[in-house]
């Protein structure tokens, strides 16, 4: 596996990605699976903006996220696999039945959402999703850095 | 113009500490307004950036050239419909030049701001 991290956080590429995890983990490279910012030029320019430029930034809609995986993870560099909300995880899960976890790394608040860390905030229904997918085998653990303890799924759902 | 605002946009207390340190410095306290990302996606920032700029003209001062609050500062610099310039790597300096010399359209002041603080960076003697 040389996807180090598959992580689920709403502000996609940020300091705590790329310096909090990307410095330990020597990341060489960001794979950002989000089809609204794959579609737009002017999103990705600025998401790449906050990485330095030895790291390779990649675009991936779901779907072209789902055929390329496997290539990501034969590549002999370590990568960082991101995603902005539940929805995409499980969309992602869904095609990729090799994929055996998740990192919760920010999910906030927005109306309809309850706290259940202080980083992160879901939806009665996009918690259901998680523990969904934690029960068809999938490791789901919410850390917001790495120095932090990895919370088990059924720790806060 | 003399309204132009100064918003800071930054990681944890930083703004907050900023705005401070420019009160104790200047006595001025109602040029800048702090706006921190702790605790926010993407969408609450959006709304405290356009709570903290309201009609504009504003100036938005954000921490690093990337990230949370460089990527919603630029989103709301195109989207948010106020007139509005973004400056990065936000210091001191920049900031006690931006609050005497608000009577700038928001680029301009931009610049400005940018010009103050890069010449305090250096290495003394």
């Amino acid at each position: 596996m040389t996807l180090a991290l598959y992580r689920i956080d709403d502000r996609l590429i940020h300091g705590q990605v790329v310096v909090g995890w990307g410095q330990p983990l020597d990341c060489s490279f960001i794979v950002l699976v989000d089809d609204e910012v794959s579609s737009s030029d002017w999103e990705q320019d600025l998401y790449r903006m906050g990485v330095p430029p030895q790291i390779e930034v990649i675009f991936a809609s779901v779907e072209q996220a789902a055929a390329l995986l496997p290539r990501w993870e034969a590549d002999s560099r370590v990568g960082i696999l991101l995603v902005g909300d539940v929805d995409t995880a499980v969309a992602l899960a869904s095609r990729v039945p090799q994929l055996k976890r998740f990192n919760i790394g920010g999910v906030h608040h927005r109306t309809g959402r309850k706290e259940r860390l202080r980083f992160v905030y879901l939806t009665d229904e996009e918690a259901a999703k998680l523990r969904q997918l934690a029960a068809r085998g999938i490791e789901v653990t919410a850390q917001d850095v790495p120095t932090a303890r990895a919370i088990p799924v059924g720790e806060f759902t | 113009m003399s309204d132009l605002r100064g918003v800071i946009v930054s990681h944890a207390a930083v703004a907050q500490a900023l705005v401070t340190a420019v009160k104790a410095i200047t006595g001025i306290d109602d040029a800048l307004t702090p706006v921190s990302n702790e605790g926010c996606g993407t969408e609450a920032l959006g709304e405290r950036l356009r709570e903290a700029v309201g009609q504009g003209p504003a100036v938005l001062f954000v921490d690093l050239p990337g990230g949370s609050c460089f990527t919603s500062s630029a989103r709301y610099a195109k989207q948010g419909g106020a007139d509005v310039a973004v400056v990065t790597g936000v210091n001191l300096a920049m900031l006690l030049d931006f609050v005497f010399h608000r009577d700038l359209a928001p680029a301009e002041a931009a610049r400005r701001a940018v010009d103050a603080g890069a010449k305090a960076i250096r290495v003394t003697a």
